[in-house]
């Protein structure tokens, strides 16, 4: 009898721990878990992208016992659930403007670990995992805001799912088989309801993989070395909890501002009229989490090379882990790749602007601009620098720039070429 | 106060989308409702004149086909009165225990009944043309209740070689400026019950405060609850500041 053999007394925690450890593991995952303890505000991002994660999960379930998914019932049900489900415009509100603040999140989570190196050696995989949640976030939010079946949800419908005919050969039939007919119909609708409810759970296992690949490799901090030990660290309960929660709270201030008293700011008026195939909206705009992919996809003149683009600018972040080559995960300690990393920041609010504009004019250069150096900066510039640029003197450890003066700049340590493997001198 | 920082909210984290339409729209006037504003409340009495406007004049082409009778409570009726708003209509019922189906005055249970059988019959009594529901329209128009009025209001004569359609007329707001629905709003076209002067924008703006309602009936409830919730995670947010900071003093001077 190989039972596991559990630190708990107490008889009823003994006997399940010892057959399932699973209060052990949490034990170790979400109390002693070492977090260094230089780490800043950016890194609440996760635990809050968590949290909107639960919420969308909770309101959605709700949402989904009134909704129903016809082209003559979704709209209906949806001002159904608006006006007489009890508080049922709250659980939508939040649900919609829930999800503008899960990719919010998100962003600057995933900002955070290119700007900190949180997806090098050994966090590849780590990253490779976020890389995937956030693509089955966007097939998530672009289900999702086709269900209301407004004229937005429509329009985007046919217009995204239209991409897929840019393939060559398969095109037309992989077009007709994603709506199940020869038009984005009921069919279309029926299938995006299950899509739009699995897929959360998907995104659920998928951060537990996120979290346990983690747990492993242990979190990265804004020095980007190697916690040396104990004196490096604090637990993660209750400190990196405490603050985490004091991070979301200020976040789910703004949420509810937006919740009571913008609930439509992020929303388009054109999805409170009911879907018409008939009469096609002006001008169709993505979500603002969407623009800047969409501006990508305009900014190519041919249809398919536009939808490669597309996809690639998400495909395109898988390598960055090997894109990347310098050995320094930080780039507080290069000055060089951060003014770059500065300007891709800038470079994906400018490719948003031009998502949000018609396709004409001075929008089209941006977009085309924006795209080239959107693809530059991880195909060209990473490389590039990760050989030519010499980092900044890394600190011997976590505790010593704390220690001396609270300032990352470190006073020994030596030059560390680009080429040296910095993280293994460090552990030497 | 909160338009300043919804603007910024969305410079800051949207990149512009909502404001990049405005500046190809034509500017349309902008009027203060009551509703606006952080402690911004419906103006019932406005939504009540509003209603009476819709009754007179709106409702013989347009539906408000989520509307129940009772919904009028949030508007101040009190249960006889909505009873007795409702009887006025007739609502086709059935079918009963001989299969007929056959009308009965509306409940307070019941929606605002649909002027047109269906939307063929609504197109042939209206030249082609589709009179929308009004329900949600305050929310499905850019502009919202600032365009309602200004459609109201906008109504001219046709520039000189302005090509107007058929059955169409001239309204300097409406996209593309040929709309089938004629100006139906003038000075006194109701008379209200509270003595406010019946002028045309007094109608304009009432009907559009009364379809603010419709469009987002638990609107006051909404606030209210925000005012709450926004202070309670304030609070909130301030005791685990406290919290981490109390937690993190130790931490770095260790």
């Amino acid at each position: 009898m190989a039972l596991y053999d559990t630190q708990y007394q107490n008889p009823l925690i003994k006997w399940i721990d010892s057959r399932l450890p699973i209060i052990t593991l949490m034990d170790n995952e979400y109390n002693k878990y070492p977090m260094p303890k230089n780490i800043n505000y950016l890194w609440a991002f996760g635990a809050i992208s968590m949290i909107m994660l639960f919420v969308m999960i909770a309101t959605g379930i709700f949402l989904a016992m009134q909704y129903v998914p016809t082209t003559d019932g979704a709209f209906d049900s949806v001002e159904r659930i608006m006006r007489e489900v009890n508080y049922g415009w709250l659980l939508r509100y939040v649900h919609a403007n829930g999800a503008s603040f899960f990719f919010l999140a998100v962003y600057f989570h995933t900002f955070r670990g290119l700007y900190y190196g949180s997806y090098k050696e050994p966090r590849e995989l780590l990253w490779i995992i976020g890389v995937l949640i956030l693509i089955v976030m966007i097939m998530t939010a672009f289900t999702g805001y086709v269900l209301p079946w407004g004229q937005m949800s429509f329009w985007a419908a046919t217009v995204i799912t239209n991409l897929f005919s840019a393939f060559p050969l398969v095109g037309d039939d992989l077009v007709t088989w994603i709506w199940g007919g020869f038009s984005v119909d009921e069919p279309t609708l029926n299938r995006f309801f299950p899509i739009h409810f699995v897929l959360p759970f998907v995104i659920f296992g998928l951060v537990f993989l996120h979290v346990a690949a983690l747990h492993i490799c242990g979190s990265n901090n804004p020095l980007g070395i190697d916690t040396k030990g104990p004196q490096d660290t604090v637990p993660f309960n209750p400190y990196a909890t405490m603050k985490d929660l004091y991070a979301f709270f200020v976040f789910a201030v703004i949420f509810a501002v937006f919740v009571f008293f913008a609930p439509n700011y992020l929303l388009h008026p054109d999805n409170y009229v009911p879907a018409d195939p008939l009469v096609t909206p002006a001008h169709i705009v993505p979500e603002w989490y969407f623009l800047p992919f969409y501006a990508i996809l305009r900014a190519i003149p041919d249809k398919l090379g536009g939808v490669i683009a597309m996809f690639g600018s998400l495909v395109v972040l898988f390598f960055v882990p090997w894109l990347d080559t310098s050995k320094v995960r930080s780039l507080v300690f290069r000055p060089l790749s951060r003014l770059f990393f500065w300007l891709f920041v800038i470079n994906c609010f400018a490719l948003g602007w031009a998502g949000a504009m018609p396709a004409e004019g001075i929008w089209i250069l941006v977009a085309q601009v924006g795209t080239a150096f959107y693809f530059a900066y991880f195909l060209i510039v990473m490389p590039v620098l990760s050989r030519k640029e010499t980092p900044l003197p890394l600190p011997e450890s976590i505790s010593e720039p704390v220690l001396k003066s609270g300032s990352p700049r470190p006073k020994g340590g030596g030059r560390v070429r680009a080429s040296a493997t910095a993280s293994r001198k460090e552990k030497a | 106060m909160m338009r300043a920082f919804t603007t910024l909210a969305a410079a800051v984290t949207i990149g512009l989308a909502g404001s990049a339409w405005a500046a190809e729209q034509i500017e349309i006037p902008e009027y203060r409702w009551s509703h606006e504003g952080v402690y911004g409340t419906i103006d019932r009495a406005a939504a009540q004149r509003g209603l009476q406007v819709f009754q007179a004049v709106c409702q013989s082409c347009h539906g408000l086909k989520y509307v129940y009778f009772r919904t009028l409570k949030g508007i101040g009726y009190d249960d006889d009165q909505i009873k007795a708003l409702a009887a006025e209509y007739e609502i086709e019922d059935g079918p009963d225990e001989w299969g007929e189906m056959f009308y009965r005055p509306a409940r307070p249970t019941d929606i605002f009944p649909d002027p047109f059988p269906n939307e063929a019959a609504a197109r042939a009594a209206n030249g082609g043309a589709y009179p929308p529901d009004l329900s949600v329209i305050a929310k499905g128009r850019p502009g919202g209740l600032d365009y309602i009025v200004a459609l109201q209001m906008g109504y001219e004569i046709e520039p000189d070689g302005f090509e107007l359609a058929d059955g169409k007329y001239y309204n300097a707001y409406f996209p593309g400026h040929q709309i089938s629905m004629p100006q139906m709003l003038f000075d006194e076209v109701v008379e209200y019950q509270d003595g406010t002067e019946p002028t045309m924008l007094q109608h304009a703006k009432d009907v559009a405060a009364f379809l603010w309602f419709t469009a987002e009936p638990h609107y006051d409830t909404r606030k209210e609850m925000g005012v709450r919730v926004v202070i309670f995670l304030v609070v909130l947010a301030g005791l685990f500041f406290g919290v981490k900071r109390a937690l993190w003093r130790n931490v770095k001077k260790h």
